[in-house]
């Protein structure tokens, strides 16, 4: 349903999202992980085609967003990181405008007006003023609004901020009963969000995608995520071999080998196990020399541990 | 078309429950009445006096509900320079500061019903302010008996002359979101349309004739007078579609800036 393909957005020459490449199958439900400013709404403006690629392509349902812009807006339901409400219109009001620029024809407009606004709890709100909302219920029209027109394809980024975590935990719900009807690429810095709600995740810091996968698959690997780069002295299969010998340590690989030097690439097993010392003591005891040791610096367990930050406490618990 | 209409429909609901509208109709109200009332009561002393000095012989005869007029709409042209800026400050201003541009953006309608739309919305505000207008002129045709041609061609040339000064004003509501840098930078530049009218006035030969011909208010000038001329309506008519093409091209723009 949704395919980008190597999109790449300068600002001003500096890359926010570099080279990113992933699809998203009908009925799945995406969800795009990442610390502040790794490229995550910057992604979904490519998608709504808001913002144009700098390159690469955005297709959703066959249409490229930057071609036939029309026919691929028609089916994207789009929730921006700031909810786009008029403060001075009342919810109906708003709810109204938007299905009209939508193309929801005029007898529908009542029927799906209540619908949208059962779906996101705000049926009684009907006719109160934007501005005099609670944060909480902005969102809640603002996720409305995306809904309006029952698009195949919904983009939300971080639908659940401002609610309280009985309303997270209903979005959450909603979105979990979205799968198979509605193709949703979601955001959020909330590792227990993408586990409870997504088919997939996205994990993506500094413009580029470092891994995706299904939430289990990246519990796992995340787990087994440090990698230290190495370069040193000695013949490339003794040192793997010595290497490999350290407790902790899950795999080396030989990146490069010439005159006697060699560059391996340790995967250390767990997160904590701290291998480094022990690593530079197997090369040095065994009188090599030591050049360089790089941890990767981006390790998935760095941004691990800038998302597993915020999730409110007792959150799920809560309902 | 449709969607257009949306548009226009949603700012004009949105115009009236804003205090900018109350405030710019108020205003204008005000002081178009006050000069209307000061530019009747001065007339009507200069005919008198003109009377006065023909000593019993024939006087001239004088279009007096014309001269009235003519005078008003003049009037009205300086005015609306400064109420012109006030109606597009907020319409593309306002969006980008909501964040509702990104609605609209995202949204299955062009960029082109999306500029046709906040145009339509300030161009149709503007037809309310000149509808205001009627009234006094409406007085006129009580006591006296206007020539209804000129009348006619005034109104068509306010219309055209707001038009293209909301087109500009359009444009330059895409270039900013603060709706008051936006105002402040459409009234210097309607300004200054302007004063190259005074400027003109004050030169001599070629520079002058070039200078008058730039000016925003002399084909407005022609169409008080009862004079229709193509190149008067062209004028003004290039002037709209030159704002109405750069507010499209700065949409496209900001697309590209983020
Ligand atoms: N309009 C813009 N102009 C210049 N730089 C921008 C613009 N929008 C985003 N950026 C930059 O692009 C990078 C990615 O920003 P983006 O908003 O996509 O991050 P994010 O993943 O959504 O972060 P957050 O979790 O804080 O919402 C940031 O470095 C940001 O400063
Ligand atoms: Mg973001």
């Amino acid at each position: 349903m949704i395919q980008v393909e190597n999109l790449t957005k300068k600002f001003n020459g500096t890359p926010a999202v570099s080279d990113v490449s992933f699809s998203v199958e009908d009925g799945e439900v995406l969800g795009f992980l990442g610390p502040n400013g790794a490229g995550k709404t910057t992604t979904m403006r490519a998608i709504t085609g808001f913002l144009p690629a700098t390159s690469g392509r955005v297709t959703v349902g066959g249409f490229d967003v930057f071609a036939s812009p029309i026919e691929a807006r028609r089916r994207i339901g789009y929730l921006p990181e700031h909810p786009p409400l008029y403060p001075e219109m009342t919810v109906d009001g708003y709810l109204r405008f938007v299905a009209r620029i939508k193309g929801v024809p005029s007898s529908d407009l009542r029927f799906e007006l209540d619908r949208v606004m059962d779906t996101a709890r705000i049926d009684d709100m009907g006719g109160r003023i934007i501005s005099r909302l609670s944060r909480g219920y902005r969102q809640r029209v603002g996720l409305a609004q995306a809904l309006v027109g029952d698009p195949p394809v919904l983009i939300l980024d971080e639908p659940t901020v401002g609610l309280d975590p009985k309303q997270i935990h209903e979005v959450r719900e909603l979105i979990r009963s979205w799968k198979g009807r509605h193709t949703v690429v979601l955001s959020t810095h909330i590792l227990p969000e993408v586990e409870q709600t997504c088919h997939r995740v996205a994990i993506i810091a500094r413009g580029r995608i470092v891994a995706v996968g299904t939430p289990a698959h990246l519990v796992e690997r995340l787990e087994r995520s440090a990698r230290i780069v190495m370069d040193v002295a000695a013949p490339a299969g003794e040192a793997a071999a010595a290497l490999g010998g350290v407790p902790g340590v899950a795999d080396v690989r030989v990146l490069d080998a010439s005159d006697g030097r060699a560059r391996l690439e340790v995967e250390a097993a767990g997160v904590g196990a701290d291998v480094e010392p022990e690593l530079a003591r197997a090369i040095v005891e065994r009188g090599w020399g030591l050049f360089g040791m790089q941890s990767s610096t981006m390790s998935l367990e760095d941004i691990f541990l800038e998302l597993t930050t915020d999730e409110p406490p007792g959150g799920e618990a809560g309902s | 078309m449709r969607n257009v209409l949306t548009i226009v429909g949603r700012e004009l609901r949105s115009y009236f429950v804003s205090p900018v509208a109350y405030v710019v109709l108020g205003v204008f109200v005000l002081l178009s009445g006050v000069f209307f009332q000061a530019i009747l009561v001065q007339t009507l002393q200069m005919v008198q006096t003109i009377q006065a000095q023909s000593f019993g012989g024939t006087p001239q005869p004088i279009d007096v509900p014309g001269e009235i007029s003519r005078q008003y709409f003049g009037t009205l042209g300086v005015i609306l320079l400064f109420m012109l800026p006030m109606i597009t400050m907020g319409l593309f201003a306002e969006e980008r500061k909501r964040g509702t541009i990104e609605l609209l953006l995202t949204a299955p309608v062009t960029d082109l019903q999306l500029v046709a739309g906040k145009f339509g919305a300030a161009v149709a505000f503007y037809a309310v302010l000149l509808g205001v207008t009627t009234a006094p002129i409406s007085i006129l045709f009580l006591y006296a008996d206007p020539v209804l041609g000129p009348l006619a061609t005034a109104y068509l040339g306010l219309l055209l002359y707001g038009a293209s000064l909301l087109a500009l004003g359009l444009f330059v509501s895409t270039l900013t979101d603060n709706q008051i840098v936006a105002g402040v930078m459409t009234f210097g530049l309607i300004l200054w349309l302007w004063i190259v009218d005074v400027l003109g006035g004050a030169a001599a030969g070629t520079t002058r004739a070039v200078l008058t011909h730039l000016s925003i208010l002399t084909p407005l000038g022609d169409f008080m007078n009862g004079v229709l001329a193509v190149s008067n309506l062209i004028f003004y008519m290039s002037l709209a579609t030159l704002g109405l093409f750069l507010t499209y091209r700065s949409i496209d723009a900001w697309r590209w800036k983020g």
